[in-house]
């Protein structure tokens, strides 16, 4: 087996500007802090030039990551929101550059960041196919001698000639990941497409990936999924806050992400915060029945969503409810305190509200809450899809198996099965 | 399979190298040719009257500035039509005031693709250039149109007319490049480009001939790089009796150069932050 991705000492340092909001600079910034300075140094012509230090701050995004990896290889990349995993990817596929280190690869990359990158709505499903197809990076006659193929994966020949914005969401994305799919690149490089589409389609994905695997080319994947990435990856990487905290098999990998405490998550300081009624909301957190903080939840064990909050002053009469949806907008379920009889209270300075549910029912996968939050009749929060809460798998029915995912159904529920036979003598 | 394997081995390091970016650029050409066929598809979609508005859009400003100049301000015409003399200076003026507001704004408009894939992001703003072209194109084709209205017949000096608008498109890829990287940085830009493009349809010589400007203002009228495409474009077409003026075109190609190599230098060496600031 040889090396097919080499990095060392890969490291990639972010500029935070912590005054500003806006996302890029404008040039009356630019111009305003240049004056100031140069007033400063009018009037100050001695004083030390430090001034830029408190308002910049130097984040590494990825620090000293280090590996290789071997042709052939299925590597799953797996690590909180903010662990580097998109930065690394990013490098990988050469959107960005590393500020330190150097990354060796031999073959080609193809990423698929997000499927239907550079897809124009106005273009036909036949146009947008060699478009992308050529941003993704392959040549013209590639695309032609694949376009069938292409098109029959997506399941779209009806609608070639159909601009694609009159597609449905599902053609549209079926149409994208069947180009990208069809890429033939020494790497692929994935980053959560799985998440879309039906079921059906995303088993097709999982095949598919797994085919170009079995072809000898190497596959790194991105994914919060960690049932797909088991599934799917020989090896993993588990990144935390910017290094690897681990390399190798993909159920350790599993088993230390799933270990570790979420705290060093929270580089925000709080979900959300109602400046007019003084009401912050601090976070919400998974707790098992001993109290202890769960990164996922898993299906068939008791949970307990843990809701804080630091207030000025006290409310009464307050309602609080939990929606949880699915990713394609689809309520699978609400936590509602009203419907439950609950009588609560928000009190100053700092009041946690829990919910527990005995046996968590819902089917294995990525869902948002939507949190509400309600006095009487005046809103605290509102605030929709604002977490992301994963469930694992888990062994609810006591015999080590679950249903799949493609049987359907958002919900397990307990059940018993008995054949009662009758012989010719009951009958008569 | 190992020979194609080696064929692409990439070191990613901080600085990449120059020579393997335009190793890369001809890798890409493809992505050239469909980049700038998407925005001509797009062009004109969803528009009732499609490609016809390439042809009014300099159609009427010609005849608008024929009226202003050459019927109320009575400007001397060079011997020629000066519905001619206008439009021999719309001509290279659309191309270049087209493609430096679509190469200017082409970073942002693709900001999508820019995060998500890699591929020399001078690709973009050099393919929305091509577009202006096929505009560049149909205009032609009303001039000579108009050529026939109005029986004039053009001498063999017609024939250096790319050499000027080679010219036109370095001065609007030089800035384009320029622009559209600093537009990635600081989007007050894209308001300083409809600015630039009015205010220069004004200080360029289009809706009259630069021989009426003072002899002792001429080199310096000439700084805009546009005036030296302009007199060239009248000189091809009109085959006007009026004496080209070379001191004013070497100045306005040696701007032109300065100006597409700084606008280069300047798009590379920015290049690689894009994706993380745009």
């Amino acid at each position: 087996m040889s090396t097919i991705i080499e990095v060392e000492n890969l490291g990639k340092k972010y500029i935070l500007k912590h005054q500003k909001q806006e996302r890029y600079t404008a040039l009356r910034d630019v111009m305003a802090e240049k004056a100031k300075r140069w007033g400063k140094r009018i009037i100050h012509p001695f004083a030390a030039t430090n001034s830029e230090d408190f308002d910049r701050e130097d984040f590494w995004a990825l620090k000293n990551v280090a590996f290789k990896i071997n042709q052939g290889d299925r590597v799953g990349i797996i690590g909180r929101n903010g662990a580097g995993k998109s930065t690394l990817l990013k490098i990988l596929s050469r959107i960005t550059e590393p500020t330190t280190g150097y990354v060796r690869l031999k073959g080609r990359v193809a990423s698929l960041l997000e499927v239907g990158t550079g897809f124009h709505p106005e273009l036909t499903g036949r146009e947008n196919i060699y478009l992308n197809g050529a941003i993704l990076g392959m040549s013209k006659s590639e695309i032609k001698r694949k376009f069938d193929e292409i098109v029959a994966f997506a399941e779209v020949e009806k609608f070639l000639d159909t601009p694609v914005k009159r597609y449905s969401s599902g053609m549209y994305v079926r149409l994208a990941f069947a180009v990208a799919a069809h890429l033939e690149p020494e790497i692929l490089v994935v980053d959560e497409v799985l998440a879309v589409g039906d079921a059906q389609f995303q088993k097709k994905c999982l095949g598919k990936m797994e085919d170009v695997g079995k072809e000898g080319r190497t596959v790194l994947f991105v994914s919060h999924n960690m049932a797909a990435v088991k599934n799917l990856c020989t090896s993993s990487i588990l990144l935390t806050q910017g290094h690897v905290e681990y390399i190798g098999e993909t159920q350790k990998a599993i088993n230390n992400y799933l270990r570790m405490s979420p705290s060093n998550e929270s580089l925000q300081e709080y979900l959300a915060y109602n400046k007019e009624l003084g009401v912050i909301f601090k976070n919400i957190e998974y707790l098992d029945d001993d109290g202890n903080i769960i990164s996922c939840p898993q299906v068939g064990l008791p949970l307990s969503f843990r809701m804080s909050f630091h207030l000025l002053e006290s409310y009464d009469n307050v309602l609080v409810s939990i929606g949880v949806e699915t990713s394609n907008d689809l309520r699978t379920c609400v936590f509602h305190s009203k419907v439950s009889g609950a009588q609560l209270k928000l009190v100053s300075p700092h009041t946690d509200i829990i919910c527990r549910l005995p046996k968590l029912t819902i089917f294995p996968g990525r869902y948002l809450l939507s949190i509400k939050v309600m006095s009487g009749d005046k809103m605290v929060f509102w605030l929709p899809y604002v977490v992301e809460m994963v469930i694992e798998d888990g062994d609810f029915f006591g015999t080590g198996r679950l249903p799949e995912k493609d049987w359907g159904g958002f919900f397990l529920a307990e059940h018993n099965w008995t054949g009662i036979h009758k012989t010719k003598e009951d009958s008569l | 399979m190992s020979r194609e394997v080696s064929k692409y081995e990439i070191t990613i390091e901080p600085g990449r190298g120059f020579e393997q970016y335009w190793r890369d650029l001809w890798r890409y050409r493809e992505l050239f040719y469909f980049l700038a066929w998407r925005d001509i598809l797009v062009r004109y979609k969803q528009t009732v009257i499609g490609v016809a508005w390439s042809v009014i859009r300099p159609l009427l400003t010609m005849i608008v500035f024929t009226v202003v100049f050459g019927k109320l301000a009575k400007m001397p015409s060079e011997g020629a039509p000066y519905p001619i003399l206008v439009y021999a200076a719309m001509l290279p003026w659309q191309f270049f005031a087209n493609s430096l507001s679509e190469s200017s704004n082409s970073l942002i408009v693709n900001a999508n693709m820019l995060s998500k894939v890699y591929f020399p992001r001078l690709i973009v703003p050099a393919s929305t250039v091509i577009v202006s072209m096929v505009d560049f194109v149909i205009s032609f084709v009303i001039l000579a149109v108009l050529m026939i209205w109005y029986k004039f017949i053009p001498d063999i000096r017609i024939l250096t007319l790319p050499i000027f608008l080679l010219l036109a498109l370095a001065a609007s890829l030089g800035f384009g490049l320029w622009l559209a990287a600093l537009n990635v940085k600081y989007r007050d830009f894209r308001y300083i480009v409809p600015f630039i493009v009015q205010f220069g349809l004004y200080i360029s010589p289009v809706g009259f001939s630069s021989s009426i400007v003072p002899d002792h203002w001429r080199l310096l009228y000439s700084i805009n790089p546009m005036v030296g495409v302009i007199d060239g474009f009248r000189w091809a077409i009109l085959g006007s009796n009026v004496d080209f003026y070379w001191p004013g075109f070497l100045l306005s190609i040696g701007l032109t150069g300065l100006i597409f190599v700084f606008g280069l230098r300047y798009f590379r060496r920015t290049e690689r932050l894009f994706a993380d600031v745009i």
